[in-house]
């Protein structure tokens, strides 16, 4: 009989214990991206010269607005409030053009990732740019992956010395050169440039300078992947963008394993051997040093340059290219179906291959159709919509407009004839670069007459008002309307204004107040 | 001091203190907390060395870089009147009227007298200069003392019935309560009030035009247009600044209310009494 007191201990180990826990913090391990050549890489170094040209080259287009705006092509004048995009000026209430750009950007970036995954991630997006071009710095003074990891295990010999210290002096400078040309979209740039040279500019552009080129470096040289991996949102955001549809840079172990470096003596012991030789060549070249075999993973940026590196050794190998490719998720679930039997046994190549060489015709392929499904169907009508609404307010809106203050203290003033007089701030905005005379007349208010201090009214009663270029004026107008007229306390009547010259106009409808009981 | 103490449940050292049972772990601070300590203290006895910082008998030390804000309002403040100066200077020059004709300083003496009003009328005058029964609206063209840039420049310098200024203007209307009769207050007051429309009782409106021309006309004048000379209101229009209708224009003649207004040329100085002419003369009504 058992003694009911004593209990059997259970097989237990704590999992979270001194002994077994990891420290929180996870020192980074240097990744050394190997050189590749290929047709993705060709199309980034494409990409690349395209951004950065865009980058650097913008603000120094010109652009004819004629003698009372400036001539860059792209140009925020923060002093004076007024956004120049080639042929369209706008001014600060027509901010909503810019939201609705990045409104734009943003389904834009939503239709990008749902068809064809992390495209912006992986050849757009300034960081992978700049980590592209400070790899090149990196490569052209220390030498290829090899090389490098050689000198960064070494002990710090002159030559080392000598290597790293002219690297971080040409990422520095390269990092200057960002924040430098980040600058000229901000003011006119030929006269910035030399004075920031003299030392004369404003010091916010000297701070701008040093913050950009800490950052570029920060980012671009020292911390580059974990940018990526911990510090962007959109790593965690697009896992909710793609789907089963969405073209991917994937794996195909449905026809790369069981991966083997010796697969003449796998196949001679009569086991089943995939096109993968294991020979590393996707993981050398990664530049967020990930191994794209692992599957799908957050780190990955969709470089697609392990698919360069595979297809090069399956060119080798004289295997079909495409072990590594772009890939959805649902032919490569159906790839994988047939290699596994339905998942009766592990990958099987001899499956997915007719007689051991060519590929079965089952295989599913990428088709263009898949591009056009609901999901992005409805984010291209979404990013269209809201295309055409900018594009429509753009090409009909004022460039004429008036905005009226009615003074509330005095809300009016009674006259010794007994008449009622309100004053308006009237705010006339003339927003083209040239100067316009524009015509200020009221209607609705019987009776009623304007008067302008320092201003002889003409017997037509209409106000002509010379505005400057691409300005304000403001006016303060006294309307006054005699006693019998007024029928209300509060009456409604507009202001319009008008260009004689282009018969732009605009109303404005204000408001005449008077006391309850006039007379 | 006995060796290193390990706590055994966290396994981390303590710092030898025990209160019931209960240790008190000693881990280490992250050195980069550590290291931005130590920069801030350094940070801290550069800084007051460099500024005011330590309590002396009478004041505090001055710091080798002398720093006062104080310094820097004055330096602000002169800078600013520096960025004034040659818009006070021709305001100094000129006359109210070349002030109102020309744009740029029409435009400063607006500004700046909007301002000195602020400070200094809307107690009486409204902040609105909208002003109330026995406050005068400036913001109308009915003047008592003239409604002209220079009228108002006068008025504002000198003031109104203001005794301690000798150039200052006076009238006083009599309380014809002890001159003329009851009824012939009742009278003035009908024709008084039927000058600006008013329909009074018509059998008053006709003797009271007699008591009229024989007690008020004299400065008020014949048609009762006033006289800004006097400071005599003018009774036809619609504007009356101890009330309308009959009851106030009686109560009125028979004990009058007489309004002052303080000089303000010695306490505001020229430049600031012509902007606030200006800014005045700019609200609607000047002449």
């Amino acid at each position: 009989m058992r003694d009911k007191t004593q209990t059997e201990p259970p097989e237990a180990d704590a999992i979270d214990s001194p002994s077994t826990r990891e420290p929180l913090y996870a020192p980074r391990k240097k990744v050394f991206p190997k050189r590749i050549s290929g047709n993705f890489r060709r199309f980034k170094w494409l990409v690349m010269a395209i951004t950065l040209a865009i980058y650097y080259l913008t603000p120094w287009l010109r652009w004819d607005r004629g003698p009372f705006a400036p001539d860059q092509a792209v140009l925020i004048d923060l002093a004076n409030r007024r956004f120049y995009f080639f042929f369209i000026e706008i001014w600060p209430q027509e901010f909503y053009y810019v939201a609705g750009l990045l409104v734009m950007a943003g389904i834009g970036l939503f239709l990008i990732t749902s068809t064809v995954g992390r495209a912006w991630c992986g050849y757009t997006c300034p960081q992978t740019v700049w980590v592209d071009l400070f790899l090149v710095v990196e490569r052209a003074i220390e030498g290829d992956r090899n090389a490098r990891i050689k000198l960064d295990a070494g002990s710090w010999t002159a030559r080392k010395l000598v290597l790293r210290v002219s690297r971080h002096a040409i990422w520095l400078a390269i990092a200057a050169a960002t924040g430098g040309a980040w600058i000229f979209y901000f003011a006119d740039a030929p006269s910035l440039i030399d004075e920031v040279f003299a030392g004369t500019a404003a010091p916010v552009a000297y701070i701008t300078i040093g913050v950009l080129t800490a950052t570029t470096y920060t980012f671009g040289g020292l911390m580059r992947e974990q940018v990526c991996t911990y510090m962007c949102p959109w790593p965690r955001i697009q896992a909710a963008m793609l789907d089963e549809n969405s073209l991917t840079v994937t794996y195909n172990d449905w026809r790369g394993e069981p991966r083997s470096r010796h697969a003449k003596k796998a196949l001679a012991a009569g086991q089943p051997v995939g096109d993968c030789v294991d020979c590393n060549a996707c993981v050398a070249v990664c530049p967020m040093g990930i191994d794209i075999r692992d599957g799908q993973q957050l780190e990955c940026i969709t470089c697609a340059l392990c698919i360069d590196a595979c297809d090069g050794v399956m060119n080798k190998l004289g295997k079909e290219r495409g072990l590594i490719s772009y890939a959805t998720l649902s032919d490569y679930n159906a790839n994988m179906a047939a290699a596994t039997a339905g998942g009766a046994c592990s990958v099987n190549p001899s499956l997915v291959r007719t007689d051991g060489s060519a590929f079965s015709n089952r295989l599913a392929h990428f088709h263009v159709r898949k591009i056009f499904r609901p999901r992005t169907f409805v984010y291209m009508s979404a990013w269209s919509a809201v295309g055409l609404a900018l594009l429509y307010s753009l090409l009909t809106r004022d460039r004429l407009e008036v905005n009226v203050l009615h003074d509330r203290n005095p809300q009016f003033v009674t006259l010794s004839d007994g008449s009622i007089r309100n004053g308006y701030t009237v705010k006339l905005l003339n927003m083209i670069p040239e100067p316009r005379t524009i015509v200020v007349t009221m209607q609705g208010l019987a009776d009623a007459e304007m008067s302008v201090v320092g201003i002889d009214m003409p017997a037509d009663r209409s106000l002509s008002v010379p505005v400057e270029p691409d300005r304000l004026k403001m006016l303060k107008i006294f309307v006054s309307q005699p006693a019998e007229q007024i029928n209300a306390r509060a009456q409604t009547f507009k202001f319009r204004v008008e260009d004689k010259a282009s018969f732009e106009s605009d109303e404005y409808t204000a408001t005449f107040n008077a006391p309850e009981i006039v007379r | 001091m006995s060796g290193e103490h390990i706590d055994e449940v966290s396994d981390v050292s303590t710092t030898g203190h025990e209160w019931d049972g209960i240790k008190e772990l000693n881990n280490p601070l992250p050195r980069w907390w550590v290291i931005t300590f130590y920069v801030t203290i350094v940070w801290a006895i550069g800084y007051t060395i460099a500024y005011p910082a330590w309590t002396m008998l009478s004041s505090a030390t001055r710091g080798v870089l002398v720093y006062s804000s104080r310094h820097d309002v004055k330096n602000e403040l002169e800078a600013a009147e520096v960025a004034k100066g040659k818009y006070v200077a021709a305001l100094q020059a000129k006359t109210v009227f070349e002030i109102a004709a020309d744009d740029v300083l029409r435009g400063f003496a607006i500004a700046a007298g909007g301002a000195a009003f602020k400070v200094n009328c809307v107690q009486c005058h409204g902040s609105g200069a909208q002003g109330s029964k026995g406050f005068p609206n400036l913001n109308d063209d009915d003047w008592l003392w003239g409604g002209k840039a220079e009228q108002i420049q006068q008025t504002i310098t000198h003031g109104i019935r203001f005794a301690s200024d000798s150039d200052t203007r006076l009238s006083e209307m009599p309380a014809f309560g002890d001159i003329i009769t009851p009824e012939q207050i009742r009278q003035v007051s009908a024709y008084v009030s039927s000058l600006s429309g008013a329909v009074g009782d018509q059998a008053l409106v006709i003797p009271g035009a007699n008591v009229f021309a024989e007690n008020c006309a004299a400065c008020h004048g014949d048609n009762a247009k006033g006289n800004t000379e006097l400071g005599a209101p003018d009774l036809t229009d619609a504007i009356w600044l101890y009330g309308a209708g009959e009851t106030a224009i009686a109560a009125q003649v028979r004990a009058p209310k007489q309004g002052v207004m303080p000089a303000w040329g010695g306490r505001l100085g020229e430049v600031k009494v012509k902007e606030l002419a200006v800014y005045v003369h700019s609200l609607g009504g000047g002449e």
